[in-house]
């Protein structure tokens, strides 16, 4: 493994993605390809539940893709069946023009909702624990993981343990976590859910300036309709369960963007549309009767 | 400071009682504090004591070693592959339950008299506790860390070397304690029946002879060596479940 963090943005710029990839278009390149994708659990009283699809779904190189959709609709379901975490019932997914086949492929990389921050080790050993277990040198280790710790702010926690640190501090760390392992795609299930709305904003700003330097592909899992509208490229919208992609929404934002597009006027119509398209399928979610105005 | 002060209190109202129970009972079944302390002191001061002291806490060590290594693996393996922890956790509980002194002419008839048959009931008491404490350790790991895991291409030793096992720690020492008091009774036990050597053997022969000081003290002896490291235990469980949480 060569080059650090810089150089493989540098070198991910330098392929020069689409600027404003249009999914499926010719101009940019499909990074990730799911095709008829559909997951079915078995139930606990013998049944089965149908908890997705069938999906399909092209990723840009580059792109940020958001998924909104009501709780409980299989948004996490289509974030495993992508990254490879769980193997789809039907349908296929391409990674790099390759089969996931239900293992996690090289070159993605994966930030859940849930602490996933190991309490026994430092922050910045936490930060190199994917790099050690990879065999990498430590000079290179060293390298990367003091790269991440300046770029993520937690210069002033190396050596504090994540019981010390704010969950928006070890969310932090486990981002760190993913980002030196130099992802090409980053898959993020609701990763601010558990903060506080000051602390989303702020990371969200984060996350958008990891995705430009990196040049990777980002897609976030999130319900916050304001959080997908002010950080994506493009947004899907997904109905309530069996999950399917009902929408599929262009912001059109430039690619140096933060939080304070917010106050832009196509951010409120953005929002409300997203709304506009969710509020059945929330209804229906939510298991209320006479639904819809 | 505070917490000190309360031990010695402690300690101060059970030497009270077992003075009252000396009044009570007199000489013949319970020696006074004193005199078991006095008696102490030249048992500390003799040579045979320490070679009995020497062969009951090496047996102990065996007995440990066993319970621990094959506690933790039968507990990790338990652990890791659901199917046969659902199987294998009511048949690890009955047979915690049962009365391991049932087993004790058997272990004879296998290892016959002496050190390896010490060890070995040592050991069935320690491992079962062990087994089941590392086993629920496992299930309770957050499964957030096995996806993690996955993510970062850790292999299967990687996975139960760097994230199963320093996860499940803290557990595994508060199995430790419980292991190492049920080991320890093991050994005794196994010592006070069939054996010539070790403090078991001594509190028996004592009791043979009528000696009842010397009963006791290598009874007073014994615990304060067993409180002691079990006091290490717990601090040690305390800290590593603060740093946790």
């Amino acid at each position: 493994m060569s080059g650090s963090v810089v150089d493989m943005a540098a070198a991910q710029r330098g392929r020069g993605f689409a600027r404003e990839p249009k999914p499926g278009g010719d101009m940019a390149e499909v990074h990730a390809e799911l095709t008829g994708v559909k997951r079915v659990y078995p139930g606990a009283d013998g049944g089965s539940v149908h908890a997705l699809g069938p999906v399909d779904l092209k990723l840009a190189r580059g792109e940020f893709y958001s998924v909104v959709g009501p709780s409980g609709c299989g948004k996490s379901t289509l974030l495993d069946v992508l990254a490879g975490l769980s193997a789809p019932t039907e349908g296929s997914i391409l990674f790099e023009g390759r089969e996931v086949a239900g293992r996690v492929p090289p070159g993605i990389g994966v930030v859940f909702q849930e602490d996933a921050s190991f309490p026994w080790l430092t922050v910045q050993d936490n930060i190199a624990f994917g790099l050690r277990r990879a065999g990498t040198d430590a000079a290179e280790v060293d390298r990367r993981v003091s790269y991440a710790i300046g770029f993520m702010g937690l210069k002033d926690f190396r050596k504090a343990y994540p019981a010390q640190l704010s969950g928006g501090m070890r969310q932090r760390v486990c981002i760190a976590r993913t980002l030196v392992m130099q992802p090409r795609l980053i898959l993020l299930d609701e990763p601010f859910g558990a903060l506080d709305a000051q602390t989303r904003l702020l990371m969200g700003d984060e996350l958008l300036k990891l995705w430009r330097e990196t040049g990777a592909t980002v897609m976030l899992i999130t319900h916050a309709l304001d959080e997908a509208a002010m950080l994506s490229d493009r947004i899907g919208v997904m109905s309530a369960r069996p999950g399917r992609l009902i929408a599929d929404i262009r912001t059109e934002w430039p690619r140096e963007r933060d939080s304070r597009i917010a106050a832009e006027e196509s951010f409120g119509a953005i929002t409300s549309r997203l709304w506009g398209l969710l509020r059945d399928e929330t209804v229906k979610a939510a298991g209320m009767s006479g639904s819809s105005r | 400071m505070r917490q000190f002060f309360d031990s010695l209190v402690f300690a101060a109202v059970l030497v009270a009682i077992w003075q009252g129970l000396h009044w009570f009972a007199g000489d013949i079944a319970i020696a006074s504090p004193g005199v078991t302390a006095e008696r102490a002191m030249v048992l500390l001061g003799s040579p045979s004591f320490w070679g009995h002291f020497r062969e009951t806490f090496s047996a102990l060590g065996y007995a440990l070693a066993i319970a621990v290594l094959g506690g933790m693996t039968i507990g990790l393996v338990l652990g890791l592959h659901r199917l046969s922890g659902e199987v294998a956790e009511p048949i690890l509980v009955s047979l915690y339950s049962l009365p391991k002194i049932t087993l004790y002419p058997l272990i004879l008839l296998i290892f016959g008299l002496g050190m390896s048959a010490k060890v070995a009931f040592g050991a069935i008491h320690g491992i079962i506790p062990v087994a089941i404490f590392t086993m629920g350790a496992v299930k309770t790991i957050a499964p957030v860390y096995f996806k993690t895991a996955r993510v970062l291409q850790l292999s299967r030793r990687q996975l139960v070397a760097t994230v199963v096992i320093p996860a499940a720690i803290p557990e595994l020492v508060s199995g430790l304690r419980v292991g190492f008091s049920l080991t320890l009774l093991g050994v005794l036990i196994g010592e006070m029946f069939a054996s010539q050597r070790g403090l078991g053997f001594l509190v028996m022969n004592a009791i043979g002879t009528l000696d009842v000081p010397t009963m006791m003290a290598v009874v007073l002896l014994l615990a304060l060596v067993a409180v002691m490291i079990s006091a290490g235990l717990l601090y040690l469980d305390r800290r590593l479940h603060h740093r946790v949480a």
